[in-house]
């Protein structure tokens, strides 16, 4: 598994920078600057997927005490934060010359930066709420009431559009793809970006692993 | 129940007595109706539209402080130990501390509230009885969530910012909710709160239930 | 006696990795007063917070009037004085008594209020608000509010701490009138003056083990000596 998931994230991803690059077909209306959505989206769904586990991983410390499950907490928040970073960043890439606007209050933009607010006072908590075994128990219940917020963000920020109207409405799903190579190239792009969450937080979670043996190995030594 | 009640009594009584958080909440909820008002600078046509987003903010922001209060009173020669050793369930620690928040922000509302239609013009007793309901959801859905987050910031080193920064992000649904309300309200539309309304209450039921189950976790060490 | 009131086994208690308590094991039965000697940092305060369900142990057993659940039930027959008072400043000491005798749900509150109030010798101030009270009252009050709901198992941290020698003989009295009664009373202390009187059972904590018991009265000597072969023996 160690070896594998490194390799697998490398074919899939250039498969995804071939398919995005060199076979998909320019969409009509928004030109070259709409190959930027296949990373965009993807990163939006591992973000998404980095969220859950955080509150599963979560659910299932505050219930054995598990710090496997305490561990794959932190760098599930961790990767999510950084995917929706991606996110946040290739979003107005897109938008300027689409929208005409770097941001709008737009629902899903809205909701995007809500969440990465969230998992970012996630972070923070974990940073300075101290490294008691309290903690854990905080961070753990953050991050289940992170996730139980989303629904709820989710129906509220469609309220917004009555208020703040959108310069474009425009439907990102993949009822906009036209060609069927787009809906592929999506498809591997997920693929690869959901393999290179997976194996960061596999990496983070064994640096999280062995800090706290040496931290143990330290106070061995000490006392 | 028996120790929610208690509980809540206690902290209604040391809150008469000192009167700690409710200047605090008068003063402040005062000067930020105020800073919001003039930060605008509205013309006096278009003022009316300001107030459910000056309303909330300035509920939010006094909001804050009042529920902050709440186990920092516990703080002082280790009384939140008291309630752990009781033979009463965290649960009914989280049900009494969440009624005592309630009735502050029951407060703080009633000073913004009318503070808010003053200063932006705006005649509120047509409205009242949309309106009501409204403040009372909002008023529940922060107490619900506040006071879980009020107890984990009361815990953690970086206590004052702790608070704001947890919380603040988890209650924008609630606030977007709540502002889509009160302008319908206001507006005499009362038809169209009622998608805010129901974002409210899927608020106050979620985090309610999460408060109640989760609040052992946050107290027992 | 009275049946066993607690057993600790291997009670292993860490903050943040670091231990405070590395496998305890401690019995109390009813009609036992039992002082934890040690030094600073030996893990007496960490062990009562234990035993009182304050600190759920790391590791290790513990049955409390022979259950193992923590459940409300046990909490209630439990009383805990700890090195603060867990009183309101801004109540009164009566209301401050009256708040924990209605979480305790004690049926004849106002009685057993005046009853204790009297014993601490608090009834002349008892209208008044804790905020002005000196150390001393402090931990009479303390007391008062942790004997409110008669409880068969006692906990006291440094009790003798800031009393008066009124108080420090009226709290002797008590606690030998608590063993004859049949409860359970555990201590910790760093004074073996005032412990060794009325303690039925020593035990010295030392780096979070119980390094050693002595059961009935024990003369300063034998304490001293013990106390300092464990100290220097495993230092």
């Amino acid at each position: 598994m160690r070896r594998l998931l490194p390799a697998a994230t490398c074919a899939a991803m250039l498969a995804a920078l071939w398919l995005v690059f060199m076979v998909v077909p320019t969409e009509r209306v928004m030109g070259v600057v709409q190959r930027i959505f296949y990373f965009h989206v993807a990163s939006a769904w591992m973000a998404f997927i980095g969220f859950f586990l955080v509150a599963g991983a979560s659910a299932v410390y505050l219930w054995n005490g598990s710090m496997t499950a305490d561990r794959l907490a932190v760098a599930s928040a961790e990767v999510g934060v950084l995917f929706c970073s991606l996110v946040l960043v290739t979003g107005p890439i897109w938008a300027r010359p689409i929208w005409g606007v770097w941001w709008t209050w737009d629902p899903r933009l809205t909701m995007t930066v809500i969440l990465w607010a969230i998992y970012a006072s996630y972070m923070l908590l974990r940073a300075f709420g101290g490294d008691d075994d309290a903690v854990r128990r905080y961070a753990a219940v953050l991050g289940i009431v992170g996730v139980l917020d989303v629904p709820i963000i989710m129906v509220s920020v469609r309220l917004l559009r009555g208020m703040h109207p959108a310069v474009i409405a425009r439907n990102e799903g993949g009822s906009g793809l036209t060609d069927p190579s787009m809906r592929a190239a999506l498809g591997v792009s997920a693929l690869a970006l959901v393999l290179l969450g997976a194996w960061l937080i596999a990496l983070r979670v064994r640096t999280e692993r062995l800090g706290d043996e040496l931290a143990a190995l330290r106070r061995e030594v000490e006392a | 129940m028996r120790g929610a009640l208690t509980i809540l009594a206690k902290d209604l009584r040391i809150e008469w007595r000192t009167r700690e958080s409710v200047s605090s909440a008068f003063v402040l909820g005062l000067l930020l109706v105020l800073v919001l008002t003039l930060a605008h600078d509205a013309p006096p046509e278009a003022a009316p539209a300001l107030v459910p987003a000056v309303l909330w903010a300035s509920f939010v922001l006094t909001g804050l402080l009042a529920v902050q209060r709440v186990f920092l009173v516990e703080r002082e020669n280790d009384c939140f130990a008291g309630l752990l050793a009781a033979p009463i369930d965290p649960a009914a620690i989280y049900l009494g501390k969440a009624a005592a928040n309630v009735v502050l922000l029951a407060v703080v509302q009633a000073i913004v509230v009318p503070l808010a239609a003053l200063f932006l013009h705006v005649d509120l007793v047509p409205a009242l009885p949309g309106l009501v309901p409204v403040l009372v959801l909002g008023n529940l859905g922060f107490a619900a969530l506040a006071t879980l987050f009020a107890a984990i910031a009361s815990r953690t080193r970086a206590r004052e910012v702790m608070l704001p920064l947890l919380l603040l992000p988890l209650l924008v649904p609630l606030l977007i909710g709540a502002v889509h309300a009160t302008d319908a309200v206001l507006a005499g539309r009362f038809a169209d709160a009622v998608a805010g309304i129901r974002v409210l209450v899927a608020f106050d039921v979620v985090f309610g239930v999460a408060g109640w189950l989760l609040f052992e976790y946050v107290v027992r060490d | 006696m009275a049946g066993l009131v607690l057993r600790a086994s291997g009670i292993e208690r860490r903050f943040g990795g670091v231990a405070a308590l590395a496998g305890v094991d401690l019995v109390g039965e009813g009609g036992e007063v039992v002082a934890l000697l040690g030094a600073n940092g030996a893990g007496k305060t960490t062990l009562l917070r234990v035993l009182g369900l304050l600190l759920r142990p790391s590791a290790g057993r513990l049955e409390l009037f022979g259950s193992e659940v923590a459940s409300l039930a046990v909490r209630g027959r439990i009383g805990f004085v700890g090195h603060e008072s867990w009183c309101y400043p801004d109540l009164t000491a009566a209301e401050n008594l009256a708040f924990h005798a209605r979480l305790h749900g004690v049926a004849d509150a106002r009685a057993r209020i005046g009853e204790l109030l009297a014993w601490a010798g608090l009834d002349g101030v008892a209208g008044r608000r804790v905020r002005a009270f000196s150390r001393g009252m402090g931990q009479r009050l303390a007391l008062a509010r942790g004997l409110l709901h008669r409880p068969e198992l006692l906990l006291l941290d440094e009790p003798f701490s800031g009393l008066d020698q009124d108080g420090v003989l009226a709290l002797q009295n008590l606690l030998a009138s608590l063993r004859v009664a049949g409860h359970a009373v555990v201590f910790t202390t760093h004074d073996l003056e005032r412990a060794a009187p009325i303690a039925t059972r020593l035990a010295i904590l030392h780096r979070g083990r119980v390094a050693w018991t002595h059961d009935g009265a024990a003369s300063h000597t034998v304490v001293a000596s013990a106390y300092a072969s464990v100290t220097t023996g495993r230092a």
